[in-house]
């Protein structure tokens, strides 16, 4: 069974959880209670309509102000795939929401209220979603029912936003314009009869046709260890597992390995999944895998292929996310856990800071706070093992830990 | 040929989880309630470790209230796989005078657990607690983290939680306070019972059709039990029904059911136009009623 995982931004009234709310109307996957439920507080409320975006703010605080605070997973499925939606806020000061919600998505949908067309807030949504490299695009226009499902309003909206297109440091993305009206249901699941001049595809319609072989990032394969099996009993005394999920592509038994730190060298034996012998082990299979030759390799050490290493440095460059209310200034430490690997490191250079609206970036900056996004370079207690985030959206990605408080602060992709 | 019909992507990312927790915790427990989910945990933490066994042990915090079937469907399943169980009895945390038995018409010892499990936290010191709840239950734990960080006393900082990037789970606490860990996060109901069914996972007999002794209270299906309250005028009736959830006796409903087998369960979950937690009772007290549980430190 497949699963796609989508990641949703819009700003504040664009509509994004009653969008959410009738993708699961329309696909039947609202319970009676749930739409019990909604149909009475709709109702208290004085709609004379379904408030859909009832079925995603799960909050007190966001009930009561109307708006979503914290990324939220809604799960629905059809006959062809399972859907995971991380539902993100789209107000200025969520974007680490946004940022944390489209890092484990494929796809994406933007929402762009068609009665104010790409505004600020749409640029950002759309840089956030290119810098985290999430392959598929849908830019849904919506509330098209307000403008009187106007061919010529979708046209220029669609003009002003191919302009950022041009912008977008990652261009293999694919990205696709729906006109759409959550409220009335129009192209979201069911094909609209008030937008003849539209020939394309419904919102799910899309997304079922996704590949997801080519949605997924597919890279070189990596396999860090995250736990050392060693059951000791009679029966398998001299078993040593590796066991971890393979990243990028895919190892097979008797592959030539290289593990990293030590550079030593040996052959696959067998792949285990459970209790099985397996001869591949697949792209993000959580696998336990045992070596010819007994080296000492430990959790956050990796197994690469002979002859397809990663950089082995102990100082980088990267994008930083950055996520917390106390600042990041040069000279600070923090704990980066790259994958399963720890490793201590100290803030070097902030070089700028990057705009998340496409206007340039800026020069000078001596901190960064919450929500900044910079390039900002590190010097390390240990050499990591990484691939740049543009060739490897795993081993190319790290997030940063508070020494004190413990939190997650930043999260960042290696030039 | 390439063999690729053990990839789902669900069981894969729980195993990721459950080494985890085992690689960055130095006391984690299971939380075990003998409920479905709890079950299919115990599954895929075998095979998370195989060939080592599962090295952490169970803990169940039994309200004196449950199904006699799930308690000795417990005591079967660990002593078959050789795990260690803890048990902590809400009993023992009335008897202490910590909590205070409910009464009246809805009375539950549901959210009396929470006292005890916070008590056999600080009392073993566990670091993880893993717990089988999913996101598609109710709204408040659809925007909970795989990895929650919880404080001394337990509580749920809904508006204050680490964000979870890509596959990085950061287990990083202070001492004194805990994470709960879910690795069943992204499954639904019918992700459980689908794999229940290609696994064969054995399962307490209550989940499947059965001849009950029962009562109905606001288009609930009670059973009609010494631990349930019952108006008099509240008729006893035998019917065909079997539980979809097993919290205790107090707190979770029936359905009409002529579902016998696991085949008709997945089925009749398929076609359910009814959501898995409306027959808890306890989710029913108000429109937020999870959400303040867990700010209290339940699970």
């Amino acid at each position: 069974m497949e699963v796609l995982k989508i990641a949703t931004a819009g700003s504040v009234d664009d509509g994004k959880s009653t969008l959410i709310g009738r993708i699961l109307y329309d696909t039947k996957s609202l319970t009676t209670d749930k739409l019990e439920a909604i149909e009475k507080t709709s109702k208290q409320k004085g709609y004379d309509y379904l408030d859909f975006s009832l079925a995603t703010d799960g909050l007190v605080a966001e009930r009561e102000q109307g708006i979503t605070i914290d990324v939220a997973h809604i799960y629905f499925s059809t006959a062809t795939k399972s859907y995971i939606i991380a539902d993100t806020p789209g107000h200025v000061e969520y974007t680490r929401n946004m940022v944390t919600g489209a890092s484990t998505s494929q796809a994406a949908i933007i929402l762009i209220d068609a009665r104010k067309g790409v505004i600020e807030q749409t640029n950002r949504h759309f840089f956030i979603n290119n810098l985290l490299r999430v392959k598929d695009v849908i830019v849904a226009i919506n509330k098209m029912d307000l403008v009187d499902f106007s061919e010529e309003k979708y046209n220029a909206i669609k003009a002003d936003f191919e302009v950022l297109m041009g912008k977008r440091d990652y261009q293999d993305q694919n990205i696709t314009f729906i006109p759409v009206s959550a409220l009335k249901g129009d192209n979201v699941v069911n094909k609209s009869e008030k937008m003849p001049w539209y020939e394309g595809e419904t919102l799910l319609e899309h997304l079922e046709g996704l590949d997801m072989a080519a949605v997924s990032n597919v890279g070189t394969p990596r396999f860090p260890v995250q736990y050392v099996i060693r059951p000791k009993t009679e029966e398998f005394h001299d078993f040593r597992g590796f066991a971890g999920k393979v990243y990028g592509g895919e190892l097979n038994v008797g592959d030539e390995v290289v593990a990293l730190p030590s550079q030593t060298k040996s052959k696959i034996k067998d792949i285990y999944f459970y209790d099985k012998k397996h001869q591949t082990a697949s792209r993000r299979s959580s696998v336990t895998i045992t070596l010819e030759d007994e080296i000492n390799v430990s959790r956050g050490d990796m197994l690469v292929k002979v002859g397809d290493l990663p950089k082995i440095e102990k100082e980088f460059t990267a994008t930083i996310s950055w996520m917390d209310a106390q600042k990041l200034a040069a000279g600070n430490k923090y704990v980066i856990q790259h994958g399963v690997n720890k490793v201590l490191a100290k803030v070097t250079t902030i070089h700028h800071k990057i705009n998340p609206d496409y206007s340039g970036v800026e020069e000078g900056v001596s901190a960064l706070g919450m929500n900044d996004i910079a390039q900002v370079s590190f010097k390390l207690n240990k050499p990591i093992f990484y691939d740049a985030f543009k060739d490897h959206r795993t081993n190319g990605s790290f997030i940063l830990i508070d020494t004190q408080s413990n939190n997650t602060v930043g999260a960042g992709f290696i030039n | 040929m390439k063999d690729t019909s053990y990839i789902n992507p669900l069981e894969n990312e729980a195993i990721y989880i459950f080494r985890e927790v085992a690689a960055q915790f130095e006391k984690p427990v299971l939380l075990f309630s003998g409920g479905k989910d709890s079950i299919t945990l115990v599954r895929l933490a075998q095979k998370a470790f195989w060939p080592a066994k599962i090295p952490f042990p169970l803990m169940h915090i039994d309200t004196g209230h449950n199904f006699p079937e799930t308690i000795a469907f417990r005591d079967k399943l660990v002593k078959e796989l050789g795990l260690e169980l803890i048990v902590r009895n809400v009993q023992d945390s009335i008897d202490a005078g910590k909590v205070k038995e409910e009464s009246g018409k809805y009375s539950s010892r549901n959210a009396l657990q929470t006292t005890t499990l916070l008590d056999a936290i600080e009392e073993f010191k566990f670091d993880a607690c893993i717990g089988g709840a999913r996101r598609d239950e109710e709204k408040a734990r659809a925007k909970e983290r795989i990895f929650s960080v919880r404080d001394d006393f337990g509580q749920w900082d809904e508006k204050n939680q680490r964000p979870e990037l890509f596959d990085m789970l950061n287990g990083q606490i202070e001492l004194g306070q805990n994470v709960r860990v879910f690795p069943i996060s992204n499954w639904t109901e019918l992700d459980v019972w689908s794999y229940i069914e290609k696994e064969g996972i054995e399962i307490p007999s209550i989940y499947f059709a059965h001849k009950r002794k029962v009562f109905l209270r606001d288009g609930l299906i009670w059973s009609h039990s010494d631990y349930v309250f019952q108006e008099e005028d509240e008729e006893v009736l035998e019917r065909m029904v079997r539980f979809r959830t097993v919290g205790d006796m107090s707190c979770t409903a029936a359905v009409f059911s002529e579902a016998t087998d696991i085949e008709s369960v997945v089925q009749e979950i398929r076609d359910s136009t009814i959501s898995e937690r409306g027959a808890r009772i306890d989710d029913k007290r108000s429109e937020a009623a999870m959400e303040k549980r867990k700010q209290q430190g339940y699970f």
